[in-house]
C-alpha cells in the first residue's frame, strides 16, 4: 500500500511540474528500425503460454504471494 | 475498509496511468512531408551494384523500407511484388530498402519470398535516419519528378488497394 | 452487496479511463498492433515434490478468424496424488483430478489489443469460474506498452462425502502493466496487481493445532493483496539475453514475501536454444497463522502456505527447432527441468517435532507450433 501511495505522491508531484513548464516534446529515442534485438523471441518477458502457466498454478498452490507475474487471466483459487 | 483500500490503489494507478499518457502526448512529428523533394540516396543492392534515387527520375518510385524481423513487412512483400510485375513496364520502380543489422538474413528472406523488385541494404542505418522512419514498415511514394506524393506508415490487409489506386494516378 | 457494488464502481471507473485512454491516442495514431500469431501448444507437465505428485496434459489452440479476432482454446488436466505432509498426518492418501477449460477471444483496433476470457476449473470438491478482461495499448512511438486488466472470479466449495458443507468465495484482481524500451538492447516491465478475495478461504480438510490438539481452521473472509513486480531483459548479443526480476507482496493476513529471479538465454546453433533461471522467494507469515497457537484467537490457521518460509529454485530448459520456415511455420520441442527446495521456518513435521523442509522436482515437455 505504501509504495502505490509513494508513487502516486511523485506522479502528481511530476504531473503538476510537467504542467507547469512548456517541456520539450520527448521523442521515441529507440528508432523502429533500430530495434532489431528487440524482436527477437530470446528477448520476450514471457515465452510460452502453457508452460508459465503451469509454473504460475504450482507456485499459487504452494506460496502464499500471488500476482504481479505478467501471466494473464489469473489463477483458479482452487485449494 | 477492503473497498476502501482498492478504490485508492485505482485512483493511484489512474495518476500513474495519466502521467504516462502526459509525457506521451506530444509525439513525434512527420518528417517526410508530401510535395516536398525526396532525398537522395544511394545505396547497395543485393544483386550487386550501386542504385541511386536520383537515376530513377522520369519513373514512378516506391520506397518501401522493411526488415526480416517484422511481421508486417513480410506480409506486405507478396502485395508489393505483384504491384511491381503489374506495374514496372509502365516506368514504375519499387525499391525496398531492407534495415537488418545482418544483410545475408535479407538476402535468405527475400528469396523466400519471391521478391523480384530490387532490394537495397541500409545496414548501417543511414537513409533510414535521412527518411527519418517512426515506423516499420514506411512506404514512400515518388512521382516523376522526385517529389513525395504519399507516405504510408505500417500495413494493414487492404493497403496494397490503396498503393495500387496511387501508383496509377502517379503513372498517368 | 456493498462490496459487490463498490467493485462494479470501480470497474465502470476503469472502463472509462480506458475509454479516456483509446480516445487520446485514436486521432492521427500510428501502426497497427498485430493479432496474436495462430499456433497449437501441447504439454505434459509433471510435478513431484512433498508426498504430492501432480502430472497432465495441457493443449492450446488459436486461431484467427478473418484476420479481426483471434480466438484460442485451452485444456488443463491436472492428475494430483496426494501424500503432502498435512494429508498424511491427518488424513490419509487421496487421488484426485482437475480438469480446467479455457477460451479466449482477441481482438485489435488500431494499437490497442483487447482481449476476453473466459475459465472453469473442475475438481470434485472445488469448482472454479473465472472471466477476464485485458486492454493492451501501444504508446509513445512502440516505445512503451500498457495493459490493464480485471479478472473476476467465482467458486463453489464442497467438501468430499459431506453433502451439507457448502459455501463460496469470490475473487477480483486489478492489474496494471508497463513495458518500456529503455535501449536497443534492453527493456524493463513493470506490474502492479491488486488482490481481493472474499468467502470461504480456507480447506474444509486441513486442521489448525491450539494447545497441542487437532481442531478445524477458521480463516478470515476476507483478503485483500498487492504485489508490485519490475523486470529487465537485456541482449548481450552472441552470448544471448539476461533477465531479472524482482516482487514485493504484501496482503491484509500480514504476508509479505519477495520473489528474486534471474535468468539466462542462449542460442547454440540454428536450431538450439538453452536458458536456465534461478529463483528466490521468501515469506513471513500470516498473522493468524501457528504452528501450535498457544492462545484462543479469532482466526487460526496452520496451512504452510501461510508460514515463515523460503523456497529456492534452480531449473534449465533447452529448446529445439523441428522445423522452421520464417514467416510461414516453426515448430519447436522444449524440455524444461526445475528443482525447488523448500525450508520452513515455523512449520513443523509432527511425526518428528523437526522444522520441515523438502524438494520438488518439476518436469515440463513442450510442442509448440506456429503457422
Amino acid at each position: 500500500m505504501t509504495i502505490l501511495r509513494a508513487l502516486a505522491c511523485a506522479a502528481l508531484l511530476g504531473a503538476t511540474l510537467l504542467a507547469g513548464c512548456s517541456v520539450p516534446k520527448l521523442e521515441p529515442w529507440v528508432k523502429p528500425y533500430e530495434r532489431e534485438r528487440l524482436a527477437d523471441p530470446i528477448m520476450k518477458l514471457s515465452r510460452d503460454s502453457l508452460p508459465d502457466k503451469h509454473f504460475e498454478h504450482v507456485r499459487d498452490v504452494r506460496e502464499g504471494a500471488r500476482g504481479a507475474t505478467g501471466v494473464q487471466g489469473g489463477g483458479c483459487g482452487c485449494n | 475498509m477492503k473497498t476502501l483500500s482498492i478504490v485508492r490503489s485505482a485512483s493511484a494507478l489512474r495518476i500513474v496511468a495519466s502521467v504516462v499518457f502526459a509525457v506521451v502526448a506530444g509525439t513525434a512529428s512527420s518528417a517526410i512531408a508530401p510535395s516536398t523533394p525526396a532525398p537522395d540516396f544511394s545505396l547497395h543492392a543485393m544483386s550487386g551494384p550501386n542504385m541511386r534515387l536520383q537515376d530513377q527520375r522520369g519513373r514512378v518510385v516506391m520506397v518501401n523500407f522493411w526488415a526480416t524481423w517484422c511481421a508486417p513487412c513480410r506480409q506486405e512483400m507478396p502485395q508489393l511484388n505483384r504491384l511491381y510485375q503489374k506495374y514496372r513496364s509502365s516506368g514504375f520502380v519499387l525499391l525496398g530498402v531492407n534495415v537488418d543489422d545482418d544483410p545475408s538474413k535479407a538476402a535468405e528472406v527475400a528469396t523466400k519470398l519471391g521478391v523480384t523488385f530490387p532490394v537495397l541494404l541500409d545496414a548501417d542505418k543511414r537513409v533510414s535516419k535521412l527518411y527519418d522512419l517512426n515506423t516499420m514498415p514506411s512506404t514512400v511514394l515518388i512521382d516523376r519528378d522526385g517529389k513525395v506524393r504519399y507516405v504510408h506508415r505500417g500495413y494493414l490487409a487492404g493497403y496494397e488497394d490503396n498503393y495500387e489506386k496511387q501508383i496509377r494516378e502517379l503513372l498517368k | 452487496m456493498a462490496a459487490t457494488r463498490a467493485a462494479i464502481g470501480l470497474w465502470h471507473r476503469l472502463l472509462a479511463l480506458l475509454g479516456s485512454l483509446l480516445g487520446v491516442l485514436a486521432p492521427g495514431v500510428s501502426r497497427a498492433v498485430d493479432l496474436p500469431g495462430d499456433k497449437a501448444e501441447a504439454l505434459l507437465h509433471s510435478y513431484i515434490g512433498g508426498g504430492v505428485n501432480a502430472y497432465g496434459p495441457a493443449v492450446l489452440v488459436r486461431k484467427s478468424i478473418m484476420d479481426k479476432v483471434s480466438l484460442s482454446g485451452t485444456y488443463y488436466m491436472d492428475a494430483v496424488s496426494n501424500a503432502s505432509i498435512d494429508v498424511v498426518t491427518t488424513a490419509s492418501k487421496y487421488n484426485e483430478t482437475r480438469h480446467e477449460f479455457g477460451l479466449s477471444a482477441d481482438y485489435v483496433y488500431r494499437d490497442a489489443q483487447i482481449t476476453l476470457g473466459a475459465m472453469t476449473s473442475h475438481e470434485p470438491d472445488y469448482v472454479a469460474n473465472t472471466g477476464n478482461i485485458d486492454v493492451t495499448q501501444e504508446v509513445f512511438g512502440g516505445m512503451t506498452t500498457v495493459a490493464f486488466g480485471f479478472t473476476k472470479a467465482s467458486d463453489k466449495v464442497g467438501k468430499k462425502n459431506s453433502p451439507e458443507f457448502s459455501d463460496h468465495a469470490h475473487h477480483w484482481q486489478y492489474r496494471f502493466g508497463l513495458t518500456q524500451i529503455l535501449t536497443s538492447r534492453w527493456l524493463a516491465s513493470l506490474n502492479f496487481d491488486a488482490l481481493s478475495d472474499d468467502g470461504y478461504l480456507g480447506s474444509p480438510y486441513r486442521s489448525a493445532r491450539v494447545f497441542g490438539a487437532f481442531v478445524p481452521e477458521r480463516n478470515p473472509r476476507t483478503r485483500s493483496s498487492r504485489a508490485g513486480k519490475v523486470k529487465l531483459v537485456g541482449d548481450l548479443g552472441s552470448f544471448g539475453s539476461i533477465n531479472f526480476g524482482y516482487r514485493y507482496y504484501t496482503d491484509t493476513w500480514d504476508i509479505k514475501a519477495h520473489t528474486a529471479e534471474a535468468g539466462w538465454s542462449r542460442y547454440f546453433g540454428e536450431a538450439w536454444l538453452a536458458d536456465i533461471f534461478a529463483r528466490y522467494y521468501t515469506q513471513t507469515h500470516a498473522n493468524f497463522y501457528s504452528d501450535n497457537a498457544m492462545t484462543e484467537t479469532v482466526y487460526v490457521s496452520r496451512n504452510r502456505q501461510l508460514s515463515t518460509f523460503n523456497d529456492i529454485g534452480l531449473g534449465g530448459r533447452l529448446s529445439y527447432n523441428v522445423r522452421r520456415v520464417p514467416g510461414r511455420y516453426d515448430v519447436k520441442l522444449i524440455g524444461t527441468y526445475e528443482y525447488t527446495r523448500y525450508k520452513f521456518k515455523d512449520f513443523t513435521d509432527v511425526r518428528t517435532g523437526e522444522l520441515y523442509g523438502y524438494g520438488a522436482n518439476l518436469f515440463q515437455v513442450y510442442l509448440s507450433a506456429t503457422y
